[in-house]
């Protein structure tokens, strides 16, 4: 293997670890906040213990979030230092953005969050809790937009020239606000908070099929179940945004998506399949004749760019973009039935009742990080051989002073870095669901016996 | 905002420097406090030592993190260089910092006395690790590396470790621990402090030891660092604060006041930070190949619009992580209790 491809994999490797946390914490802060304030408007003790339980879990993933993204920080520079000269002046300002505008607001209160309950009044606590939400959500925002500008440059100019040439900020707010930033930034925070829902989803439909904590399960999955049929269905709204702005300014990824090679003829939009690159054709697919001409022109017999407008050295990997892309669209479409499915059951006052329906919940949570990672990919994959779109190539983003064997160490560093921390991820997420949430009885104890522990 | 007619290279050479001092004051007595962490024994004053830390540790974290975005957008070509010039070093960096988020997470979630004690072994190498990698890399950037026209270099893993930057890597854990040291003073109580107390004389003579040798070191082999002292006898006085606050912390301790030899212990964090910036200025990075190749802050710097962006978006922000950082260590503060949410 080439170092280019090394240096992806070990990327690809470390940025897919990364993004299992980040979503679930967006994810979950919105519910904290959904919980906390319930419990602030009813006083209802249930919604302080549904609270506390969560706030466990959320310090959880948002320490794994931490513990894998300070990686990302410096990755930049390691691996890919002539794409780090190149667009340090926009994409380094986003970073830094990120870090004195979310990271601090999150990282901050967060502290009050999980350590803060009996040193804190409950509306301090709520506020923090706001503030920890919107910090996770500050972050995406910042790190969308920088990715996004790789996918669709805007508001700068090129200064200099061979190896000295990098791209110089004309305009902050047309880089801030590129093309494809805000759809692709709703489209990213909507599969977060389907990260989060489906979490707890699962987790409370595990506590009823045991028939444990139902009180506090019902709620939950009833809470949960509003995140995932509004975010479900307003990412099938961002999705189709998202790619109508892929089919205008990114048109080889938007053909590859497809495997749509000739401009000429209307393109239709597969359901699976599997594609033949060197016939150039997909090869047993079902397909929607004109589909994606209809979304993406309004009109079924308007032809859409195809593979073939593109100098083979201009185009994306092909089948493997299709699959992760379909793979998403697919995830995307079973959350929305699952949506309909738990709300149909809420509204017949049957969520607990059905052991099937509950067993799926519990494995649902899987669908979203499965939709996130295949999303990622295609977008990134599909902007190939860019670094970025248009400007850099992958190839010679590298950094030229590192070796095969630097990034073959690296990989197998975090490769067994990862491994173990992600045991220990699962350990302890699963011995927290089995511990559940704690009784009100040993709440109000120990908060006695820490009374009398410190005032004698 | 409009900063045209400020000096916006040397604006972000300081701000920068303060990011990362930031860090080294924050995560600093955060590194020390793993440093000691094997000298207590008992579970309880282990768990008294990780809590110390628990709120505010991977808060201290983010100042590394804004740190590395400032100097990416700031300085992208000395970002570049330096991360992919230390390759192994910055590798090794990130898989501890992972590694001590590990120890501090995990460890209080078992209650077996292997479990616990594998982890506590874990936090505390980790800690010496991360504190020694960085004061070598420090040390190499004090020393010079070969940066070549393509501004680019690499180190071999043994040029790396040489005698004068595992000094400053020994220097910098000597320092941390001085400052956890004080650190724990102000956050244990009763017959814990009393021991903790010999510590911080201990790790005080540790850190002088260690400092004097730095500084004759510097001043022989590094004679570089100390030209803009000469030029500027002024200077001299960052010298003799940081030395002042180093003699100021024992008297302090001595008379019970705690805060105010923590204080101190900042202080000379912060002077020898200074002192390290002063002589490297105006350059960031020391090529061992010829002077024309230091990447310094004019030739490193991002376009002055970018400069200019950034600089707003400090002014904005700043106000606000100070504001935060001190209501979080106000809500923390004082003796450390053990409760149901600890570590």
């Amino acid at each position: 293997m080439d170092v280019e491809l090394l240096a992806r994999i070990q990327f690809a490797f470390t940025i897919a670890f990364h993004y299992l946390y980040p979503p679930l914490s967006i994810g979950l802060g919105v519910l904290l906040v959904a919980m906390e304030g319930m419990y602030l408007r009813t006083r209802n003790p249930v919604y302080e213990r549904m609270a506390r339980f969560w706030v466990k879990i959320f310090a959880l993933t948002f320490a794994m979030g931490v513990a894998t993204g300070i990686v990302m920080e410096f990755e930049f520079g390691t691996n890919w230092a002539v794409y780090s000269r190149y667009v340090g002046d926009v994409f380094g300002s986003a970073l830094a953005a990120e870090g004195i505008f979310a990271f601090f607001l999150e990282s901050g209160f967060l502290a009050v969050l999980v350590f803060g309950w009996d040193r804190v009044s409950p509306r301090m606590h709520f506020f923090s809790t706001c503030m920890v939400s919107l910090g996770s959500m500050m972050s995406a925002v910042w790190i969308v937009v920088a990715n996004s500008w790789m996918q669709t440059p805007a508001g700068f100019r090129i200064a200099g020239e061979g190896m000295e040439a990098r791209a110089e900020i004309t305009d902050f707010w047309a880089m801030v606000f590129n093309p494809s930033s805000m759809d692709r930034l709703s489209h990213t925070l909507s599969g977060a908070w389907l990260a989060g829902a489906t979490l707890v989803l699962s987790v409370s439909a595990y506590y009823l099929l045991k028939r444990r904590h139902t009180d506090i399960a019902l709620r939950s999955m009833k809470i949960a179940t509003v995140l995932l049929v509004f975010a479900s269905l307003f990412q099938l709204f961002t999705g189709h945004r998202s790619a109508v702005g892929v089919s205008r300014n990114q048109p080889a990824k938007m053909a590859a998506f497809e495997a749509h090679y000739d401009s000429s003829a209307p393109a239709p939009f597969y359901l699976f399949g599997w594609v033949n690159e060197e016939e150039q054709r997909v090869n047993v697919g079902i397909a929607v004749p004109g589909m994606l001409s209809l979304l993406v022109h309004g009109d079924i017999n308007a032809p859409v760019t195809g593979l073939h407008a593109f100098p083979p050295d201009e185009r994306p990997p092909v089948n493997i973009v299709f699959q992760f892309y379909h793979l998403m669209v697919a995830s995307g479409m079973a959350l929305i039935a699952l949506g309909f499915l738990f709300s149909f059951l809420w509204a017949r006052g049957r969520l607990a009742e059905h052991r099937w329906a509950l067993r799926l919940g519990v494995a649902s949570v899987l669908i979203p990080q499965v939709a996130n990672q295949a999303g990622w990919f295609a977008a990134e994959v599909g902007r190939q051989p860019w670094i970025v779109y248009g400007l850099l190539r992958t190839s010679d983003a590298l950094s030229r002073t590192v070796t095969k064997e630097h990034i073959v160490f690296s990989l197998v560093l975090f490769g067994v870095m990862y491994a173990l921390l992600f045991a220990l991820f699962l350990f302890l997420l699963d011995r927290k669901i089995k511990h559940g949430p704690d009784e009100p009885e040993r709440i109000a104890s120990e908060y006695e016996h820490q009374k009398q522990l410190l005032h004698g | 905002m409009d900063f045209t007619g400020l000096d916006l290279p040397l604006i972000w050479f300081i701000l920068v420097g303060a990011l990362l001092t930031g860090y080294a004051i924050l995560d600093g007595f955060d590194l020390g406090v793993g440093a000691l962490h094997l000298l207590t024994d008992t579970d309880d004053e282990r768990r008294i030592m990780l809590n110390a830390i628990g709120p505010v540790w991977d808060g201290n974290e983010v100042w590394l993190v804004t740190g590395g975005g400032a100097l990416f957008a700031a300085f992208p070509a000395v970002y570049a260089a330096v991360f992919s010039g230390f390759y192994v070093a910055v590798m090794l960096l990130l898989a501890l910092l992972i590694f001590r988020a590990v120890a501090i997470e995990f460890r209080s979630k078992q209650s077996g006395r292997a479990w616990r004690r594998a982890w506590d072994a874990a936090f505390s190498a980790a800690s010496i690790g991360i504190a020694l990698l960085m004061g070598v890399t420090l040390g190499n950037i004090i020393a010079g590396v070969p940066v070549g026209p393509e501004r680019d270099f690499t180190l071999p893993l043994t040029s790396l470790l040489n005698p004068y930057a595992l000094l400053v890597g020994v220097t910098t854990v000597a320092l941390f621990m001085m400052h956890g040291a004080i650190y724990l003073v102000m956050k244990t109580e009763g017959e814990m402090q009393r021991r903790v107390r010999g510590w911080v004389n201990n790790a005080i003579i540790f850190f002088v030891i260690t400092y004097v040798a730095t500084t004759m070191a510097t001043l022989l082999y590094m004679p570089h660092m100390g030209e803009p002292f000469k030029e500027r006898p002024a200077l001299f006085a960052v010298a003799l604060a940081g030395m002042l606050a180093i003699a100021n912390i024992p008297r302090e301790v001595h008379h019970g006041r705690e805060f105010r030899a923590f204080l101190s212990s900042v202080a000379s964090i912060a002077s020898l930070m200074a002192l390290f910036a002063v002589g490297m200025f105006p350059n960031l990075v020391l090529s061992t190949i010829s002077p024309a190749y230091h990447l310094t802050v004019r030739n490193a710097a991002s376009s002055p619009a970018t400069l200019s962006v950034m600089l707003t978006v400090a002014v904005i922000g700043i106000p606000f992580v100070l504001a935060y950082t001190v209501a979080i260590y106000w809500i923390f503060r004082g003796k450390v209790r053990l409760d149901s949410a600890s570590y």
